[in-house]
């Protein structure tokens, strides 16, 4: 569905990512793992066409992404669950949740997938009023995710869902990623939480400092001892 | 001074707060979403005149007709000086945009001069506009009568469209977040394009009317209203709508009322009038009266 060929991202000539290939398969479940300035967020950034990349390649149903908008991106059918949420502050729930169908125009349907956003977080239907801006953390986190789903993605890319939530709200978050995947969407998970991250994965992927340094199902890597020590907090006995 | 008169100068002062509020709406808007004080946008307002002076004067085409025109040309125009003038810019240093605003107001204001020449002409005054209505005991001009009617007539529309329509709302978010928006699929560069186009339209309107109402048009005739505008825009908190039209209407009435009750050695305060408030307001409210403080949630 998506392939990443050997792709470059520098800021200001330090290079972000030197060189990447990953591929994510329709209807799996990618994670992508890896510390702090990695390079995670750039991946996503890229694909969206958020950053223009040095070299490389970004195909998408086998044409060349790099030759499209941002605005297109969600046209296409990829939505992205922004890293630090970035909701509208100055809108309401509802309005945000609407700015997520912006580009669609099947007002029956729209309903349909509203109902199905509040289903996934009855407590966004409790505050569709509210303006965004003073929701809670969590709440502004379960916003994003259900604005991103309104734009009915065949492919969801989510920047650390569970950033800042109580544990009990990120497997509540995990499970919800779990349902929206039964619905045939396609997701390219980036996680800090590796741990629950691999567990749902189909295929992982580790990222240091702007490369991949391994990829293998889920299970694998939970089994990869490098792994275990790096971003399981495992000590090796 | 008896109440009637008291009556007849706040109704003076209403109307005059009317244009201003009208054109404050331009500077508030445009900064809102780019965060730019739009310089030319008091010479925006001085082309409207022109192009209407021009429409009903040189072509005698009827006022009715030309009057639409002017709204869509000025719209035009305003779009065409954000694509010309600050779309490449886009992310550059706020400073190069600030300077690029200040040659455009300029590049306006020169051209008027050698294209319509610095001598004042007379704005056509349809005869509809003149004469007098009688209030109760207040006695207007027709037109300090209906430039309220007509501004709160476009205020109403222009408040729907930004709460309860879609480009409403892409603008708010736009707004917000530049970014994110594209990110929703929203065209960004559309979305500025539109807001330049009814920050124009509305300058447009205010223009009309300023140039019924005082009927001496010139290149820099802008300068000043532009001015007082973005001061009204600040006092009201800039980026906030109805911060500007509250901005507006204040300075509007305040001037009026100075005008009014001060001797007439004073009088000639009048213009020093916006700028004294400006810095009282911004003295107790750095953010204006209706600016919202600047904090977000991390
Ligand atoms: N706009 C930018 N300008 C300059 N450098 C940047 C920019 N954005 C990211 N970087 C750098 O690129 C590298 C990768 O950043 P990125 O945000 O992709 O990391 P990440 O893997 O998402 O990290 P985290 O887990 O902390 O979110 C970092 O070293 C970061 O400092
Ligand atoms: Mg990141």
């Amino acid at each position: 569905m998506l392939k990443i060929d050997n792709l470059v991202v520098a800021y200001g000539g330090i290079e972000a990512l030197k060189g990447i290939s990953m591929e994510v398969e329709e209807g799996k479940i990618i994670t992508l793992v890896g510390a702090n300035g990695a390079g995670k967020s750039t991946t996503l950034r890229a694909i969206m066409g958020l950053v223009k990349p040095v070299s490389g390649a970004i195909t998408y149903k086998g044409s060349n992404l790099l030759a499209e908008k941002t605005q297109n991106m969600v046209r296409n059918g990829i939505a992205l669950v922004p890293e630090g949420r970035r909701v509208f502050p100055n809108l309401t729930v509802l309005e945000n949740l609407k700015i997520g169908a912006f580009c669609r125009n099947d007002e029956k349907n729209i309903k349909e997938d509203l109902e199905w956003v509040y289903h996934l977080f009855p407590r966004l239907k409790e505050r569709t009023w509210q303006l965004a801006g003073t929701l809670s953390g969590g709440e502004q986190q379960m916003l994003a995710v259900g604005r991103a789903l309104m734009s009915r993605p065949k492919l969801l890319m989510m920047d650390e869902p569970s950033l800042g939530l109580a544990p009990l709200v990120v497997k509540e978050i995990f499970n919800i990623i779990k349902e929206i995947h039964k619905q045939g969407v396609t997701i390219l998970l980036i996680e800090q939480n590796a741990n629950a991250a691999l567990h749902i994965a189909d295929i992982g992927y580790v990222m240091e400092t702007g490369r991949i340094s391994l990829k293998g199902t889920g299970h694998e890597l939970l089994a990869n001892q490098e792994v275990k020590e790096a971003y399981l907090g495992k000590k090796a006995k | 001074m008896s109440f009637d008169i008291f009556l007849q100068h706040l109704t003076n002062g209403i109307s005059l707060g009317s244009l201003y509020a009208l054109i404050a709406i331009g500077y508030t808007m445009v900064y809102g979403i780019l965060r730019l004080i739009n310089f030319a946008h008091g010479d925006i307002f001085m082309m409207a005149t022109y192009f209407a002076f021009y429409g009903v004067i040189t072509f005698g085409v009827p006022w009715y007709i030309v009057f639409p025109i002017v709204i869509l040309l000025t719209a035009s125009l305003g779009m065409t000086l954000e694509v010309a003038a600050y779309r490449p810019l886009r992310n550059a240093p706020k400073i190069s945009i600030m300077i690029s605003a200040i040659g455009a107001s300029f590049l306006l204001e020169n051209l008027a001069i050698v294209i319509f020449g610095g001598v004042n002409k007379a704005f056509p005054t349809p005869e509809v506009f003149t004469g007098v209505v009688q209030l109760g005991p207040v006695s207007l001009q027709k037109l300090t009568f209906y430039i309220p009617i007509i501004t709160v007539i476009f205020l109403v529309a222009l408040l729907y469209l930004i709460n309860h329509t879609k480009t409403g709302m892409a603008m708010r978010a736009v707004s917000k977040d530049h970014e994110t928006a594209g990110v929703m699929g929203i065209d960004v560069n559309k979305t500025i394009s539109i807001t330049f186009g009814i920050g124009s339209a509305l300058a447009a309107i205010g223009a009309l009317m300023w140039g019924l109402k005082f009927p001496q048009i010139y290149p820099l005739m802008g300068v000043m209203p532009g001015l007082k505008c973005f001061i009204a825009a600040v006092i009201g908190g800039i980026g906030n709508i109805k911060g500007a039209v509250l901005g507006g209407f204040i300075l509007g009435v305040g001037e009026i009322m100075l005008v009014a009750f001060l001797p007439s050695d004073y009088t000639g305060y009048r213009d020093a009038f916006a700028f004294i408030l400006l810095i009282v307001v911004l003295l107790f409210r750095p953010t204006g009266i209706m600016g919202e403080k600047i904090s977000e949630k991390v």
